[in-house]
């Protein structure tokens, strides 16, 4: 809970750039740019940013219009919308990124993320009517219910070690921090990087475990995947233990995207997948193909 | 199951003798038929000369629009995967069967097909192999296809198609099925390829045949006949000339390229449409929707429709009292809402026309008062903010909504609601779902799964309910029905 607070961000990279590590998942904003420029690409090439005007037409319309989400996405039988029940499956919604959201229902609707409700939902849907579906949710501001009660059998060493995963890594087998792509108070980054509390202990464990066997996959480069092998069974219920009770605080968004991502907004809007990456602090712009693009920077 | 042998006084009975003879024909008729479907057909491969007349972009163009027309995609097409090769499984009573390659692919697509194996292909259900192709691929409608349009769709798949080389997965149908032998059994029973007028029906005949005659104009003094187009009024402006060529190229189309009946037909416990009719409707096997019947108005009818409201059915995918949901979804988003307006008016032309055939009325059982007070209490609490307290829908339009789009839809008077199968409302229920999106309806309103809201007694009752208020009049509907179901659901 405070834990999250006294890590500055700060604080992170230097705890965390240190020797081998630092090649991996280094704080530096140009891994930021390379790793959220895709999934942002995606996003953008389909318009512009919204104005306020837009955003309360789709706030007013969406309710109703898409209240086919809320009996699996929302709280219990009075199904607030967004709010997730945290004894079912199904995750939160409400608030998360935009680009996120919309990023998912491209994978159910194309083949990178099997559940057969979604798919089923989504599967003759436009990418513009995906997008507004995306952007409803995104902009809803709900409160978080009680975190998830710990799990049966989970130990104090458990719950260490899924703190030590979130918030530090692994650096025995490359592994970055979960705090180094999700947000330093693991609520998520702008455009398209979602937050991670708030979620069923077992969503997370399932998701992992989908990359793990590749039943979900991401645009690439696919890090959760890299990532999700390096975990063990036991690293894999530590960390959705401890991260599904973590209680989350009151104000609490995404955190906005990093400067130096701006550039590679303006690029992205015109070249779709094809992330810019900055090689170098002065800024040259390179245009990788998405082949090219790694998760180590 | 064999019967006892005749007795020694039977066998000397001509009447015993007779018959045994006659069975002893029909089977060796049968057989001789069976061995001559088996052997019938070898190995076409090589290219015929002049075809690379086929590689033009007229053709492509023509193909590419064919293909739409076919919905070549919806099978050969997996979700994710590259266009047209193959590899979705297509689940039959029988076993799956899975989607052909057929991009150009040499090695495992049709590259080194020739046209004419492609026209046998649709024509006869054969590959070029001389293998004969399980009706999954539904070439007793394809069978009508006429050569110049096979020839333009072979076009498209040779030249406007990127080749990928995805190997075929063998199908897993269950012995006997899956052994040529049962195949010719199932052709001489139920297939005859059949030839089709070819005229100014297809598309890209009708472009050559205009090409030809103008041509022909050119050179000489006298117009010709051929050259009056199908969907042109003639010049002697008879209105039903007009309608009847519409009405052929509909039929062309219906049971031709768009296949239909391979949904909308009863089939048999063999797998091929029975006799009652092309499209009597029926439970889809395996797939568990009911493909309604487009006879009888109380259904899927579209007789008394006005002709517009047909085309914007099939284009838009919702409209006054109908929405295309479940499999149709698919058909609309992938197909239909993509063709020209000449050709939904064929369609609809031609449906408008089928033959009335009602079923016979049978008065429903009444439903149990509990079943209708439970019912309708789920439908006041899950079900009446959108679809009305009178199951009236809601037609309002906001900001989104498209100018004359029908919102969500009303259930009294709902013909989906009240058809003699309860599996289309049971499963929209249980897995909810989303019109098509369309450019007639590009952000279509969604129902919400219920799957894990409302147990199995729920939904008997609240579908109940809905199918005997405000008029409906249909069966009350049993738990054990929305078990089938649900289990459909989850797969």
């Amino acid at each position: 809970m405070l834990f999250l607070m006294r890590f500055s961000r700060h604080a992170l990279t230097r705890l965390f750039c240190r020797g081998g590590v630092r090649r991996l998942f280094g704080a530096s904003s140009m891994v930021w740019v390379a790793i959220c420029s895709p999934w942002h690409a995606a996003w953008a090439k389909n318009g512009p940013v919204r104005g306020v005007s837009t955003q309360n037409a789709i706030a007013q319309n969406g309710a109703k219009r898409l209240q086919a989400c809320t009996t699996c996405h929302g709280a219990g039988e009075a199904a607030t919308v967004g709010r997730s029940a945290n004894e079912m499956y199904f995750p939160r919604i409400a608030g998360k990124p935009a680009a996120y959201l919309y990023n998912q229902l491209l994978h159910f609707r194309d083949g990178r993320r099997h559940y057969g409700l979604m798919v089923g939902l989504v599967e003759h849907q436009s990418d513009a009517a995906l997008q507004d579906m995306a952007r409803y949710f995104a902009q809803l501001d709900l409160p978080y219910p009680e975190p998830q009660p710990l799990a049966a059998g989970m130990t104090q060493t458990q719950l260490l070690r899924g703190r030590q995963l979130a918030l530090r890594g692994d650096a025995r087998v490359a592994l970055p921090a979960c705090v180094s792509c999700h947000g330093a108070a693991l609520l998520g980054v702008e455009p398209a990087m979602p937050g991670l509390l708030g979620l069923p202990r077992d969503y997370i464990a399932g998701q992992i475990g989908a990359w793990q066997t590749g039943m979900r996959r991401a645009f690439a480069p696919d890090c959760m995947a890299q990532v999700a092998k390096k975990l063990s069974p036991e690293d894999v219920s530590a960390v959705a233990a401890w991260l599904s009770m973590q209680i989350v605080p009151a104000a609490s968004r995404a955190e906005p995207a990093p400067l130096s991502s701006a550039r590679s907004r303006t690029a992205s809007l015109n070249h779709v997948s094809k992330p810019v990456r900055s090689s170098s602090a002065a800024g040259a712009s390179v245009q990788p193909t998405a082949a090219t693009l790694t998760c180590a920077e | 199951m064999m019967q006892a042998w005749p007795s020694i006084q039977g066998l000397r009975s001509k009447a015993a003798w007779a018959l045994a003879a006659a069975i002893g024909l029909g089977l060796g008729a049968f057989g001789l038929l069976v061995a001559s479907e088996l052997i019938a057909y070898r190995a076409v491969f090589t290219r015929a000369e002049g075809q690379n007349d086929l590689k033009n972009e007229l053709r492509v163009a023509q193909g590419a629009y064919l293909a739409k027309l076919g919905n070549c995609a919806a099978c050969h097409s997996s979700r994710g995967g590259a266009p047209f090769a193959g590899g979705k499984a297509i689940h039959t009573p029988f076993g799956a069967v899975f989607a052909s390659n057929i991009t150009p692919d040499r090695l495992h697509g049709i590259g080194n097909w020739s046209a004419d194996a492609f026209y046998r292909a649709l024509h006869h259900g054969v590959s070029a192999d001389g293998r004969l192709l399980t009706p999954a691929f539904p070439y007793p409608n394809y069978t009508q296809i006429s050569r110049a349009d096979s020839d333009a769709l072979y076009a498209y798949f040779q030249y406007g198609v990127s080749a990928v080389a995805q190997p075929n997965q063998p199908s897993e149908l269950r012995f006997p099925f899956n052994t040529q032998l049962a195949l010719a059994a199932w052709r001489v029973l139920f297939f005859t390829p059949r030839e089709v007028e070819i005229a100014p029906d297809s598309i890209a005949s009708r472009a050559v045949l205009e090409r030809d005659e103008i041509e022909k104009d050119v050179k000489s003094e006298a117009p010709s006949k051929l050259g009056q187009g199908f969907t042109r009024s003639p010049e002697n402006g008879s209105e039903r000339d007009a309608e009847g060529a519409l009405w052929l190229r509909g039929r062309y189309l219906v049971n031709g390229l768009a296949h239909c009946s391979a949904c909308h037909a009863a089939r048999n416990v063999l797998g091929a449409a029975d006799s009652s009719g092309l499209f009597a409707g029926a439970l889809m096997p395996m797939q568990d929707w009911y493909a309604p019947s487009l006879h009888d108005p109380k259904q899927a009818g579209v007789q008394h429709w006005p002709r517009q409201q047909v085309v914007a059915l099939l284009k838009n995918g919702v409209t006054e009292g109908a929405s295309a949901l479940g499999p149709m979804a698919e058909v609309v988003a992938k197909s239909t809402q993509h063709w020209r307006d000449e050709d939904l008016q064929a369609t609809a032309a031609y449906l408008q026309r089928l033959p009335l055939q009602s079923l016979r009325e049978i008065k429903p059982e009444a439903p149990s008062p509990q079943a209708l007070a439970h019912g309708g209490a789920l439908y006041v609490q899950h079900c009446a903010t959108c679809h009305g307290q009178q199951g009236q829908g809601m037609q309002q339009l906001d900001a989104w909504g498209q100018q004359g789009v029908v919102q969500i839809p009303s259930l009294a008077g709902n013909r989906a609601v009240s058809l003699p199968s309860s599996a289309n409302l049971v499963r929209i229920i249980l897995a909810g779902g989303y019109a098509p999106s369309t450019a007639g309806n590009p952000k279509p309103y969604g129902m919400p799964p219920f799957v894990h809201v409302l147990t199995d007694t729920d939904i008997a009752a609240v579908t109940t309910y809905i199918r005997a208020s405000w008029g409906n009049t249909a069966a009350p509907v049993s738990a054990s029905e929305v078990v089938a179901h649900r289990r459909g659901v989850l797969q």
